[in-house]
């Protein structure tokens, strides 16, 4: 692979020829503030945040779309990079709702941070504002445009990554909108990965709104329950229920940080009324609560008296391609030495 | 799955057959859509139905249901006669070829377009691509195997990827795909009637012997188990006279569910372990309340064979326990105490006793799961399986003839049903019907039926229709859609009031005991106003 020598900051770098200055920079432990680029797509330079002095070149360039050369000389800190950036942030956000204290994304927001890192306590352009209604007649996405930069990160998600293209940019300069198809209700395969890929609060997934503050929420990396890809997710639980899926950022799995309708959105079963919550007998037809203790000892009972009764051979267990490989092991082990049978077997066929 | 899913993105070529990937394993589809859009890879799908994968390929063959072996065939047919096949790999690693060879002799694109029903020419093209490129990857899933011959259909495969030397390099394998969370893991965990943790055969001396001393028990069976759908049929005929079901739902994914009634009815006792009233739970006598995968920690093993951590959210819900939990503490009352403080403790007692799982702990998996087989603790796992050799020493080629399903339309049943997933639901729906969202984007079954059909009967799309087999009625709503062929009809088995496994049938591979859900003869009925009014 051939590789090129650069600076940035003073700093020397050696990276893959073809690298991005932003790619070289963040290889080099460098962070350069971005909204519009993401990792798994195709650069953009559409926010301009990520941009860059490059000594030889007289203006500032955007490091999302400008590839290394051999020797070239960046700084990414520079007073004039920081007006800038500032003077963009303040830009974006005088066409941005101000109203973060209801903001699905709040503490979580790209474009809140940046703010905060500016200490953009006023903004000093006042115009035009966005005005658009809320596009929410579908079962997942509720989709604010008053809210969206216009990064594009949702576009290119979506057809970069789940081969949809629901979703284009419409119209030109301030009425620039992402839009469906004639601008009509989103229908797509709601794999929620355009939420995913929104820097602010323009996209939120339905079954999360108002359920929970980002920091109240406990957040912990397990693996999804669905198919067999053995995607990672993050849950997201306040206080004992789960209101929230997002995805994992590092690449340490196998999706990506993709993931599917499902896997986004088909949580509420996990604390939904309907669950089993006690165990349960049945007398004279109906099903009657019971304790622990005289569930497990009516079970106890009646397997230990038709293996008497009928042999070994008699009972048969379905352990579960739903269950952990600990309790399909156990379960296995249980029908094997307990009651004595190799009648053990699960839908692996279904 | 011999390979990883990782790899996908750089093959060459795909074969997709008998997969509705982008709806049963959305995030694998992604990598083949990629590979597909980005980096020139060519996708060959092989489907009766118009799934959505056929948008990215660049052939897409309509075979008919149930004709899977005749085309594989096919393609291998022209590819030995066109001299595509890879020579070096078939002397080095295989045996076998002069049988398969014999076998495919009169499978020429003529014979095969004959019972498939695609046209020479795509056969012709498709062998080209996957009998020329370089790192071909092969893709299947229920599609192929839930036939009579299902399990031939996967050996066809396997024929298919040895006879173009695409196995044991990254991007190429044949690779199934799993339907559910950690079927793999119940699988490898021995949760199988004729097999101990790790593949290892219960029939054989020396693995009784081992889990005798193992697990400190002289009690183990030698008796042959039952496969599940012949646990059923015991159940009918009354030798199997309790059951112990732990989070399944056969009331609804078995097929022919009548017949599946008629066994759970019969029984002495039956106790079900779930998180919800399922069909299966509401026939039982003693229902246990259990946990989902939020309320637990332990592992799951993904379609690659990557055994992965899953980390505990919240607490059990209401008295409801984990499942681990619950069979520890039958076990204890039936008079073998078991003491696991915790699942990795459980997890170490694995790896002891399965050699595929030797070299796991919890401990190792905290950062990125890791792939068995994996024997010994410094055993970095196994991307992709049979690198230089095969685990039986050469790829043997089992040469594998057509026959046809078990049962087809006829005059009194003149249509083909034919069943699968949707993306927004789940097997049985116990989980994706309670969520809110999922169920508001299908809340209801259908059968997709050709605008040619439906015209014929005089139904109109979204109207109620009665479906039936021999083995049972249902009503549901038709969707005219040219997604399927004239003459066959598909539903989604997720919806217990229109549940498609009331009509197909449980004729079983002799081979695996898997039943032949993909294919049965059905008869539609428009319904007579009056039944409509009700």
């Amino acid at each position: 692979m051939n590789m090129v020598d650069l600076t940035i900051n003073d700093k020397k770098i050696i990276v893959p020829a073809g690298s991005t200055i932003l790619e070289a920079a963040q290889s080099a432990g460098i962070l350069i503030p971005t909204l519009c680029y993401h990792k798994h797509l195709s650069p953009y330079g559409g926010c301009r945040l990520c941009i860059v002095e490059v000594e030889g070149i007289p203006r500032l360039v955007a490091s999302c779309t400008t590839p290394v050369a051999e020797g070239m000389v960046v700084r990414t800190d520079s007073e004039q990079i920081r007006r800038n950036r500032k003077t963009i942030v303040e830009l974006i956000l005088s066409n941005h709702p101000n109203d973060c204290m209801v903001c699905e994304q709040n503490g979580r927001c790209k474009l809140q941070d940046l703010a905060y890192e500016f200490g953009l306590k006023e903004i000093r352009f006042q115009g035009e504002k966005s005005h658009y209604e809320i596009e929410n007649r579908n079962p997942m996405i509720e989709r604010d445009y008053n809210k969206c930069i216009l990064c594009g990160r949702c576009v290119r998600m979506c057809d970069e990554v789940q081969g949809v293209g629901a979703v284009d940019f419409s119209k030109r300069g301030f009425q620039a909108k992402i839009a469906t198809a004639y601008d009509g209700v989103l229908d797509c395969e709601f794999c929620g990965n355009c939420i995913g890929a929104c820097p602010v609060g323009a996209l939120t997934g339905k079954p999360s709104r108002f359920k929970g503050r980002s920091w109240e929420a406990r957040k912990v990396r397990t693996i999804c329950n669905y198919c067999g890809c053995g995607c990672s997710l993050i849950l997201h639980a306040k206080g004992q229920d789960v209101i929230r899926v997002t995805q994992v950022e590092d690449d340490n799995c196998v999706n990506q940080g993709f993931m599917c309708v499902k896997g986004k959105f088909g949580f509420e079963y996990i604390n939904h009324k309907d669950r089993l919550k006690t165990p349960l007998i049945r007398k004279n037809g109906t099903f009657v609560e019971a304790s622990w203790d005289e569930a497990l000892e009516t079970v106890v009972d009646n397997l230990a008296r038709i293996r008497k009764e009928y042999g070994n051979n008699s009972i048969g267990g379905l352990c579960s391609a739903k269950c952990t490989n600990e309790e399909n092991y156990l379960f296995q082990k249980f029908m094997r030495t307990v009651i004595g049978t190799n009648n053990v077997d699960h839908c692996a066929r279904y | 799955m011999t390979n990883s899913i990782s790899e996908f993105e750089h093959s060459n070529a795909y074969f997709v057959i008998g997969s509705n990937m982008t709806e049963a394993h959305p995030i694998i589809a992604l990598r083949l859509k990629r590979g597909a859009r980005y980096n020139g890879a060519k996708l060959v799908v092989a489907d009766p139905r118009e799934i959505t994968l056929t948008k990215y390929a660049t052939l897409w063959l309509r075979h008919k249901p149930g004709t899977d072996a005749a085309l594989i065939n096919g393609l291998m047919h022209v590819i030995i006669e066109e001299g595509l096949e890879d020579k070096a790999f078939i002397e080095d690693r295989t045996e076998n070829i002069t049988a398969l060879k014999k076998v495919l002799k009169k499978y020429t694109p003529a014979f095969t377009e004959k019972i498939t029903g695609v046209p020479q020419d795509k056969i012709i093209e498709a062998a080209r691509i996957i009998g020329t490129e370089d790192k071909v990857a092969f893709f299947y899933a229920m599609g192929i195997t839930q036939h009579v011959m299902g399990t031939e259909n996967v050996m066809d495969v396997a024929n298919l990827a040895m006879l173009t030397g695409n196995v044991g390099r990254p991007s190429t394998g044949v690779n199934p795909l799993r339907g559910q969370s950690n079927v793999q893991g119940a699988c490898d965990m021995g949760g199988l009637f004729n097999y101990y943790p790790g593949y290892q055969r219960v029939d054989l001396e020396e693995n009784w012997k081992k889990f005798s001393e193992s697990w400190g028990c002289d009690t183990l069976s030698r008796d042959a188990g039952l496969p599940a759908t012949a646990m059923i049929n015991a159940a009918v005929e009354g030798t199997i006279k309790a059951l112990y079901v732990m989070g399944e739902n056969p009331m609804m994914s078995d097929p022919d569910i009548g017949h599946t009634e008629k066994g759970f009815k019969n029984l002495d006792f039956l106790v079900v372990q779930d998180i919800f009233m399922t069909e299966t739970a509401a026939m039982a006598d003693v229902i246990l309340p259990a946990t989902t995968y939020a309320e637990k920690d332990g592992t799951f093993t993904n379609s690659e064979r990557r055994v992965q951590l899953l980390r505990q959210v919240i607490d059990p819900v209401g008295k409801s326990r984990v499942d681990w939990k619950i069979i520890m503490d039958l076990s204890t009352r039936m008079g073998r105490p078991m003491t696991y403080q915790n699942t990795a403790e459980i997890m170490d007692e694995i790896a002891s006793v399965t050699p595929i799982y030797g070299g796991i702990s919890h401990e190792r998996l905290e950062k990125k799961g890791l792939q068995w087989p994996c024997p010994d603790k410094n055993h970095p796992g196994t991307p992709y399986l049979h690198k230089d050799k095969f685990s039986r020493g050469k790829g043997f080629f089992y040469p594998v003839d057509y026959h046809p399903p078990a049962e087809l339309p006829d005059p009194e049943y003149p249509f083909l049903l034919t069943t699968g997933r949707m993306l927004s639901h789940y097997h049985t729906g116990t989980m994706t019907r309670r969520s809110k969202g999922l169920n508001e984007i299908c809340p209801e079954g259908f059968m997709e039926i050709h605008p040619k059909d439906a015209g014929s009967l005089d139904i109109e799309d979204g109207e109620m229709v009665r479906v039936s087999s021999r083995r049972g009625t249902i009503t549901v709503k038709a969707w005219v859609t040219r997604k399927v062929p004239p003459q066959v009809v598909y539903m989604n088995f997720h919806f217990a009031e229109s549940a498609a496994n009331r009509l197909t049938i449980a004729a079983l591979d002799p081979m695996s005991g898997i039943a032949e859900a993909k294919v049965c003869a059905v008869r539609i009925e428009k319904l007579q106003l009056q039944e409509t009014a009700v």
